[in-house]
């Protein structure tokens, strides 16, 4: 899923001090799993936000609402008739959501409440960790189910670099060393003949590297 | 024991200390509370193994909120202690009255007032 982080209360009152009638808008998806951007963290802000400015001797209208999710017309359109009654809305969903909204409401400034860091596994409360980097090329069938583009710091395809060291990498003592991990799974499973087999030259225009990226089905188009 | 404590403090009773939310703490203040003190069970004693714990963590972060928004971090507090330790309890009880009257009155009740 992906993986936000909270944004410091202080950060979202600068991009709101302006602006008297704010909505804050979670997400009931990914943000919601993670803990920054559902019903709970809508609740807080908002709380926190009222008493802020109610300190501060300043009159603002601080409502609160969860979509189902930001990232799709259907649920955005349950804002249709609410919109026009907040000076600007702060988004609790990831960057897409805040996108999308800023895209379907055109008049009113869509504002981040999260930082969006990455697509993630949940290892225990509390702690996510980088899984896929959404190359659009999956190479997981070869590397034993271990990501060495999202996980080594290099994304080298035939690994690892000298600067793995006892199972870790050089540019952090905590971080394994992906490639290690690769060669340990590999074993596991008595595949390691497959990590003898060079790894072709990738195709990253399917990554970043190729601009913004569109998928269209024309079997799903109607 | 028949133990008095001041009158001013409303007690909420909840199953384990772990069902305190950060939302709870926060709308006591919005609703004019001066201050809000979580009572759990001692450390390694709860039934549910981290429910004060939980609690503690929470706690931590509301006072960071609440520091945040100008009302004070110092008006939420965790204590622990066992169900049998009345007189502890009591003695608490004057330790936050005490504390919170030193700090004076949840700003956000003036702060309405004036906007009256």
């Amino acid at each position: 899923m992906i993986i936000a982080d909270k944004k410091p209360i202080e950060e979202i009152i600068e991009s709101i001090k302006d602006y008297s009638r704010i909505l804050i808008l979670g997400c009931n998806e990914c943000v919601t799993v993670c803990e920054a951007g559902g019903k709970k963290e809508v609740g807080i802000l908002a709380s926190a936000l009222r008493m802020y400015f109610l300190n501060k001797g300043k009159e603002v209208k601080i409502d609160e609402n969860t979509l189902e999710r930001q990232c799709d017309h259907e649920y955005l359109d349950e804002l249709v008739d609410q919109v026009d009654n907040y000076d600007a809305i702060v988004s609790l969903a990831c960057g897409v959501g805040v996108q999308f909204a800023a895209e379907k409401y055109r008049a009113t400034p869509i504002l981040p409440g999260v930082d969006t860091c990455f697509l993630g596994a949940t290892e225990k409360r509390g702690l996510w960790t980088e899984r896929c980097q959404a190359c659009g090329q999956c190479i997981l069938a070869s590397t034993g189910g271990i990501c060495p583009v999202s996980r080594c710091a290099k994304r080298i395809l035939n690994g690892p670099c000298g600067g793995s060291s006892k199972g870790k990498c050089e540019i952090n003592k905590d971080m394994d060393c992906a490639w290690q991990l690769i060669i340990d799974r590999l074993k596991a499973l008595d595949k390691l003949d497959t990590y003898e087999e060079l790894s072709p030259l990738k195709d990253w225009s399917t990554d970043r590297a190729g601009g913004p990226r569109k998928i269209m089905r024309e079997d799903l188009l109607l | 024991m028949r133990l008095s404590y001041p009158s001013n403090i409303k007690i909420i009773r909840i199953p384990c200390t772990g069902k305190v939310d950060i939302l709870h703490i926060l709308r006591s203040f919005e609703k004019g509370a001066d201050g809000v003190y979580v009572v759990g069970c001692m450390e390694g004693d709860c039934h549910f193994n981290s429910g004060n714990f939980r609690a503690r963590k929470r706690v931590e972060q509301a006072r960071k909120i609440l520091e945040t928004v100008g009302i004070g971090g110092d008006r939420v507090w965790m204590y622990n202690l066992s169900s049998s330790e009345g007189p502890r309890f009591a003695e608490i009880a004057v330790e936050m009255d005490k504390k919170i009257r030193d700090l004076g009155p949840n700003p956000m009740k003036l702060a309405k007032k004036k906007a009256a």
